[in-house]
């Protein structure tokens, strides 16, 4: 076993070249290069957590904004729906009004033109009634040669008229 | 050819020669030869290095590269926080080079570099090596834990709850199981590094008087044999990374009690 059998001979070599080398690794490598090596990962693991928490915030700010214009939106329209609405029953109303007033001229005017219709009728009628008489007077007159008095004419005339 | 044959030592492996005629290096009257040893710690070293300097392009989106490093290095603070905590970031440099340095020692060691005739040396399967980490760590855990507690850090040794009659046997008994601690670290990578060089080089001296033993003993003890080595590879692969995480995770869980007592 030559650990054992070489021992005598080789331990002081083995151990001076394996503190030469260790220390080597220990101070170029180890004290030197790793925590390089490990400030780089740790730079990058904050540098994602730095990213990762913006875009965090980015996506509530967006939501918050979304929430907003939905807000605003949903008001708009309401506002809307209520203009709509208040116009529709405005003008609703005006028609409305529109309508009655168009209605009491035309009723007014049916009226007049009744009256009118009426008073012509009964012109008409004293006209006729006039005409008779006067014509009852020259009937007789010219068949009995007398002479009768208008309102005795005019009164027959009325009471034919009545019967007639 | 046969005498050759016959003097397979699967020990031989793991002898140390000194290089390039450096068997003479003296320093302070102790000699110091570059050995095999002492280069495939240099070349562990220089890979490790290499391997670390390729995931320095500090990327935010990184490579395939820098990504292996940081994966590593991740895993290492992930192992310190969770047994140790935020205390345990500051023991990072030193966990990780023990981790990725023995690590890398264990692989090289099983690179099949025999092929084109270089003998990969397993550094790690000498005690030699490995009780010097094992030390290295139970210092640390020393020199912090009395640095952090003083003399408190004797409690270590008592349990919460221990009755006071009981209490100069369990200090005696927690006492031998803390100093302990180095030589079964130590033990632990030495012996499974060089239990499982051992098995492969005797089934693959199997393999080789196999097959120089004719058609017949070629069918029946190369094929199963060689097949057991290819498992066997696969395996040595996984505790070569077993052993070096046990390796770290002990340490930080000896660290732990240094930094917490309990």
């Amino acid at each position: 076993m030559p650990q054992i059998a070489q021992l005598a001979d080789t331990y002081s070599s083995q151990i001076f070249w394996l503190l030469v080398f260790f220390g080597l690794v220990f101070f170029i490598v180890g004290r030197g290069m790793v925590p390089k090596v490990m400030d780089t990962v740790s730079m990058r693991d904050k540098q994602i957590s730095d990213d990762l928490s913006a875009a965090e915030a980015a996506r509530n700010e967006a939501n918050a904004q979304e929430e907003a214009w939905r807000k605003r939106e949903n008001e708009n329209r309401a506002q809307a729906h209520a203009l709509v609405h208040d116009a529709k029953t405005k003008a609703a109303h005006e028609t409305e009004q529109k309508l009655a007033a168009a209605q009491e001229k035309i009723d007014a005017r049916l009226a007049e033109a009744e009256a009118r219709i009426e008073a012509a009728r009964a012109d008409a009628a004293s006209e006729i009634q006039s005409v008779a008489s006067d014509a009852a007077q020259d009937i007789v007159m010219r068949l009995t040669g007398m002479q009768i008095a208008k309102d005795n004419a005019s009164a027959a005339v009325k009471k034919a008229m009545i019967h007639g | 050819m046969a005498a050759e044959q016959a003097k397979i030592d699967p020990m031989h492996q793991f002898s140390i020669e000194p290089l390039f005629g450096s068997h003479n290096w003296e320093l302070g009257g102790y000699n110091i030869a570059f050995t095999n040893s002492a280069l495939w710690m240099g070349i562990a070293a220089f890979a490790l290095w290499l391997f670390v300097f390729g995931g320095m392009k500090r990327q935010l989106v990184p490579g395939r590269w820098q990504m292996a490093v940081e994966s590593f290095t991740g895993f290492v603070d992930d192992m310190l926080e969770a047994n140790i905590g935020k205390a345990g970031r500051k023991y990072v440099p030193y966990v990780f080079s023990l981790f990725m340095f023995i690590l890398f020692a264990n692989l090289l060691g099983l690179f099949p570099l025999g092929i084109v005739g270089v003998h990969p040396f397993t550094f790690t399967s000498h005690f030699t090596v490995t009780g010097i980490l094992a030390l290295i760590s139970f210092s640390i855990v020393l020199v912090v834990g009395f640095a952090k507690h003083g003399f408190h850090f004797f409690s270590l040794f008592i349990p919460h709850g221990t009755p006071v009659v009981m209490m100069p046997l369990i200090f005696f008994v927690e006492l031998a199981s803390f100093m302990v601690r180095p030589f079964s670290l130590a033990l632990r990578l030495f012996v499974a590094m060089m239990a499982g060089h051992l098995l492969l080089e005797v089934l693959s001296s199997f393999v080789i008087a196999g097959f120089n033993g004719g058609l017949g003993t070629s069918i029946i003890v190369v094929i199963p044999t060689f097949l057991l080595m290819i498992a066997i590879c696969a395996l040595e692969i996984l505790v070569a990374g077993i052993q070096a995480y046990v390796f770290a995770l002990l340490t930080s869980l000896y660290i732990n009690d240094a930094e917490n007592l309990h």
